[in-house]
């Protein structure tokens, strides 16, 4: 029977939590890298034991580490992100210029054809790859340097590039997204980049219609629909059908629209899931019940998911990272909270159980399905 | 033979024990010794001087013989007891954050 693995990121370690197919009783690997900030973990897709972590400290900055085992041992790799060039400025909250300065790896996206091919998505936002397995890094700096680099500023969080989607078939094109900049894509492989913001409206920025300054959480994509793309705004659930050319809001009947991570079913390409956050003031689930909402018509509509999640004084946060699906049948998704928790449901959210209750502040959630 | 105590986090990333002890050619200074020290064990470039600007990390201390070097001229030369190895250079992380 095969089994799954997730890549749990927390605060304080790595986790590795493995299951079987029945996804019901689940062994905890961890922590590795006791102590460290680990924001990402993620696997090669064409070699599952091919995993790469970034791992950071306050004190002693960012490490890249790797494993060719599925996680039982690792190598630290190359950390030296240097920007290509003269750095410029973005602007700091205030307004005013700031340098371009690197400070960690959110996230880590291997290559849909090499293990040794990986993306990093770095704060101060900018764009990595390595193609020797992580030992070197080097920037693709046309998206740093676009026009718009300049007016950049940092979310809460800081100016990070947080998501990064490969188009299933075709090479040359990529999706990225930095808070609060917004959505880019490259149809030349990384050497330039586009906004790709018309129709977000956020109220946190004058111009309604200013190509940068959104603050989009998370992107999401169907690899079977790849012009599809869901979006978890600050506030706002969005759609593209055009492959980010335009957008438009699909919040529908959520009981609130700010929320962190969003992701698809690995079967149905209509079927989302969002966790709704009171607000952006609040950073907690609306009335202490963690609910997660499922739409199964691309938005719009929305079900709560309560069974098995609790339902009475529950006031953590998912962020962007901690939510992902398995490829088996009927499909799984998980999601790590704030408060530690790993929940997961083997029958695409209609029933959650706890995987493991007290970790770490969750940061990142990846789901890998094994032979 | 310059003697170097690592924090404990660092001491995991390399896999040594409670010291390290480093041959250092030419004058004994701050720089000389993290320079050996990163290229014995090149997986530390980074953790206690920023990659792009070679300078010590907010958070890292330096110390030795009871006091604390970590602002003086990374080319000044250190203590002399450090340097005929009677006593240690002490990285320290320093207590920030949580």
């Amino acid at each position: 029977m095969s089994g799954v693995r997730l890549l749990v990121g927390t605060r304080k370690g790595a986790f590795v939590l493995t299951a079987d197919g029945a996804r019901r009783d689940w062994e905890v690997s961890g922590p590795h890298f006791g102590g460290w900030e680990i924001y990402h973990i993620n696997g090669a897709p064409t070699n599952p034991d091919r995993l790469y972590a970034s791992q950071s400290s306050g004190w002693f900055g960012q490490l890249i580490q790797r494993s060719d085992d599925g996680g039982k041992t690792w190598e630290p790799v190359g950390n030296d992100f240097t920007y290509e060039g003269e750095t410029g400025d973005h602007l700091w909250y205030d307004g005013t210029p700031r340098p371009w300065e690197f400070k960690r790896i959110w996230h880590l996206e291997p290559s849909l054809d090499d293990p040794d091919t990986v993306y990093a998505g770095a704060e101060d936002a900018a764009i990595f790859r390595s193609n020797d397995g992580g030992r070197s890094w080097q920037e693709l700096p046309g998206l740093r340097t676009h026009d718009s680099g300049s007016r950049w500023q940092p979310g809460a969080g800081g100016l990070c590039l947080h998501t990064i989607i490969q188009h299933p078939t075709n090479r040359d094109r990529m999706f990225i997204a930095i808070s609060a900049a917004g959505v880019f894509r490259t149809d030349d492989a990384g050497k330039t980049w586009q906004p790709t913001n018309r129709g977000l409206r956020s109220g946190e920025i004058p111009d309604q219609d200013s190509e940068v300054g959104h603050c989009v959480h998370r992107i999401a994509m169907h690899p079977s629909r790849p012009d599809v793309l869901f979006m978890q705004k600050h506030w706002d659930v969005m759609r593209s059908d055009d492959a980010g050319g335009s957008w438009h809001e699909v919040s529908g009947d959520l009981p609130t629209d700010f929320g962190f991570p969003i992701a698809v079913h690995a079967h149905e390409p209509e079927t989302i899931y969002v966790v709704p956050i009171k607000s952006d003031s609040e950073h907690y689930p609306p009335e202490g019940k963690l609910r997660v909402y499922r739409s199964r018509t691309g938005g719009n509509e929305w079900e709560p998911l309560t069974s098995g999640l609790p339902q009475a004084n529950c006031y953590v946060n998912v962020l962007r990272d901690a939510m992902a699906v398995d490829t088996l049948d009927p499909g799984g998704i998980y999601f790590g909270t704030t408060g530690g928790q790993v929940y997961g449901s083997a029958d695409g959210g209609d029933t959650w159980a706890p995987v493991v209750r007290d970790l770490p502040p969750v940061l990142s959630v990846e789901a890998q399905v094994l032979p | 033979m310059i003697r170097v105590v690592l924090p404990a986090h660092l001491k995991n990333l390399a896999r040594v024990g409670s010291e390290v002890q480093l041959e250092v050619a030419g004058q004994v200074t701050q720089r000389a010794v993290l320079d050996a020290l990163e290229t014995r064990y090149p997986m530390l470039r980074g953790t206690i001087r920023d990659r792009q600007t070679g300078q010590r990390r907010a958070f890292v201390r330096f110390y030795a013989c009871e006091e604390d070097l970590s602002n003086e001229p990374p080319d000044a030369p250190l203590p002399e007891r450090v340097v005929a190895g009677e006593e240690a250079f002490l990285v320290v992380g320093a207590m920030a954050g949580g």
